[in-house]
């Protein structure tokens, strides 16, 4: 048994979701999001919790959040760096972007630090493509990035973890 | 008549995302005007003679999409504001949300009020989060000062509205896959008919509009139907957001007219091709629309024009490639965005998107062979119009037009083993092997 649960106010939330749509089904998506909020990432246990809260069955919870790519995922890094790859990105820099991040933090695209730190991606468009080259770091747009900025910036997350903050 | 701006003339102000400053540059008086002055029925009328049409895509005329709503229904009914914005080279809806989200939240109601809906919804793409929380603070505004709820701006008309997240997925954008979304479900796209307008979200009629169309709505009713007409062409008027990204000198969102000229959109307004070079290429309505070569560039940018040229406004993302961009290189881009993208469901899309990718790809590193462009044209046939949603044909316009329109070059690549940009950044994949 996990002892996960969604805390008052995020319980509170989900009640409220409940009553704005007339099929509870369609709650899942925004109810995933509280659990990503809360518990920090959607893994197996997360993802059962919110399948008995709903009374909806794991399998159709998992079926649904791995449609996505934007969920937080198990064993995602403190860090999460989302460099676009997409074509205006790319006219402008994005691969020399993503192969400068990836040596700095010595990890391919796709894996995450051992120390759990930082991950790294590549996806696709993330409409802010006037502003090329760019990447998302967990909620946040950085653009316009020069590859000092990127130095610039993983050194800012490494100051802000240790000073004990995580997103 | 001389064009005002009616998205952008604010966007200098930090303020102009809140409902204060917005009712000081006159907002919500078009949802004022709607409710006290207008019988539903007859303001359908009179955006159907506005001649409005849909800016999400496929350009289609909003007061038509409207009148097919069933008048006469027990079903509730819903609009569903699609706010999914992937298309690559679009950030137009992005910049509505964030600084003008009180010009969305009028619109919706102008739009419900019309229709006789009383529950909207809008479909924002996960990754915008900034974007969200403007939308959930600009509805609370509204909801707190009686904008929105049971007593819309004090009429008899109630009105909720609920800003929903997806969660990356750019399929999650073609209508009937972003219903699918918001009910909870792996958004994968219906067939149709039954259209949205007859039988969609929880299975009742409903409406769905693009963020920038919805947010032309007040102004249509501040000037009416003959005066928003006479922007641009008759067929396809209205003042219009371009983005534009890519190698120009200044990338960004630009408010004009409908039909603007290409090149001038691109010399005048966005300073032209960067570092002084040549244009090459560009495609004019995000990655879906067939690209144009530089001397079919002097276009006016409306529906009926583009399509005209054998091209798309699509989204009106304007994505400009200069003299030395790799076209292999740019197609193997777009290629790999929809073998990504594919929602899976349908055989010629899913593996027609991964062969193309992979054909571009060999021919980009160095084992292609002359018969893959015919190769490719026979892929692509086989995806037009053979699946439930448009995807398969998005994947299919770009790599048939970068192959016919730049040959020389894919031939160029087959014959001297490989794409440039590729031999400069990866010596070492060049020829051996296959790498996909
Ligand atoms: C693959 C695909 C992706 C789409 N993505 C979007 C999108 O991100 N935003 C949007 O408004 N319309 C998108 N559309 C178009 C919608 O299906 C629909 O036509 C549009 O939202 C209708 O609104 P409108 O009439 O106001 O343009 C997409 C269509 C397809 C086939
Ligand atoms: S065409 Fe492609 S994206 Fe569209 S429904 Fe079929 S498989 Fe999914
Ligand atoms: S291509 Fe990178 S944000 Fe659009």
């Amino acid at each position: 048994m996990s002892d996960l649960k969604f805390s008052e106010k995020g319980m509170k939330k989900y009640e409220w979701l409940l009553t704005r749509y007339p099929d509870k089904q369609a709650v899942l998506l925004p109810a995933l999001r509280i659990a990503e909020a809360e518990f920090g990432e959607l893994g197996i246990p997360e993802m059962k919790y919110v399948a008995d809260l709903m009374g909806i069955s794991p399998a159709r919870v998992y079926g649904v959040v791995t449609f996505y790519t934007h969920f937080r995922r198990a064993g995602t890094g403190t860090f999460h760096i989302q460099v676009c790859s997409t074509l205006s990105c790319a006219l402008r820099g994005s691969q020399e972007l993503a192969d400068h991040i990836a040596k700095r933090l010595g990890i391919e695209m796709g894996e995450t630090t051992e120390d759990g730190m930082f991950s790294v991606s590549k996806v696709e468009c993330l409409g802010s493509c006037d502003t090329a080259p760019m990447f998302q770091l967990n909620d946040n747009y950085h653009e316009n990035l020069t590859l000092d900025d990127v130095d610039r910036i993983i050194e800012d997350c490494k100051k802000e973890s240790a000073r004990g903050g995580a997103r | 008549m001389s064009f005002r701006k009616i998205f952008t003339p604010h966007l200098g102000d930090p303020n102009c995302h809140t409902l204060e400053f917005y009712e000081k540059t006159g907002g919500y008086e078009g949802a004022r005007k709607a409710l006290r002055d207008w019988e539903p029925d007859a303001l359908i009328d009179e955006v159907k003679a506005s001649s409005l049409r849909g800016r999400g895509g496929a350009g289609f005329p909003t007061g038509v999409k409207w009148g097919f709503v069933p008048k006469q229904t027990d079903k509730l009914k819903y609009l569903a504001v699609n706010a999914d914005e992937s298309e690559p080279g679009t950030f137009k809806d992005r910049v509505l949300m964030e600084r003008m989200p009180h010009q969305l939240i009028e619109g919706i109601i102008i739009s419900c009020w019309a229709v006789g809906i009383h529950s909207a919804y809008i479909y924002i793409r996960g990754e915008y989060v900034h974007a969200y929380q403007r939308l959930v603070a600009a509805c609370a505004e509204a909801y707190d000062k009686g904008i929105l709820g049971s007593k819309v701006l004090g009429h008899d008309f109630h009105l909720d509205i609920t800003v929903h997240r997806g969660a990356g997925a750019y399929i999650c954008g073609e209508e009937t896959g972003m219903l699918t979304s918001l009910e909870g479900e792996r958004g994968q796209p219906k067939l149709k008919p039954p259209f949205p307008a007859i039988e969609g979200l929880f299975g009742c009629p409903t409406v769905v509009n693009n963020v920038e169309t919805i947010s032309n709505l007040p102004y249509i009713m501040e000037i009416g139907a003959e005066g928003y007409k006479k922007i641009g062409p008759e067929s396809s008027p209205g003042p219009k957001l371009y983005c534009v990204s890519g190698h120009v000198e200044k990338p960004g969102t630009y408010e004009l007219p409908m039909g603007v000229n290409l090149l001038e959109l691109i010399n005048d307004h966005c300073g032209g091709v960067w570092k002084g070079r040549k244009l090459k290429a560009v495609i004019p309505g995000g990655s879906s629309a067939h690209v144009l070569s530089a001397d079919e560039c002097d276009v006016a940018m409306d529906i009926e024009s583009l399509a005209a040229a054998g091209s798309m406004l699509g989204s009106a993302g304007v994505i400009v490639m200069d003299d030395q961009t790799c076209m292999v290189n740019a197609l193997l881009n777009v290629m790999k965005f929809y073998h990504h993208e594919s929602c899976g469901q349908c055989t010629p899309c899913r593996e027609g998107t991964g062969w193309l990718e992979k054909i571009v790809h060999r021919i980009a590193y160095g084992h292609g062979k002359l018969e893959d462009l015919d190769r490719i044209d026979t892929v692509c046939d086989r995806m037009v119009g053979k699946t439930i949603c448009v995807l398969a044909d998005a994947a299919a316009f770009p790599a048939w037009s970068f192959t016919q329109k730049f040959r020389d070059e894919f031939i160029h690549c087959i014959e001297h083993g490989g794409s440039p940009e590729v031999k400069r950044r990866h010596p070492d994949r060049i020829g051996g092997g296959l790498h996909v």
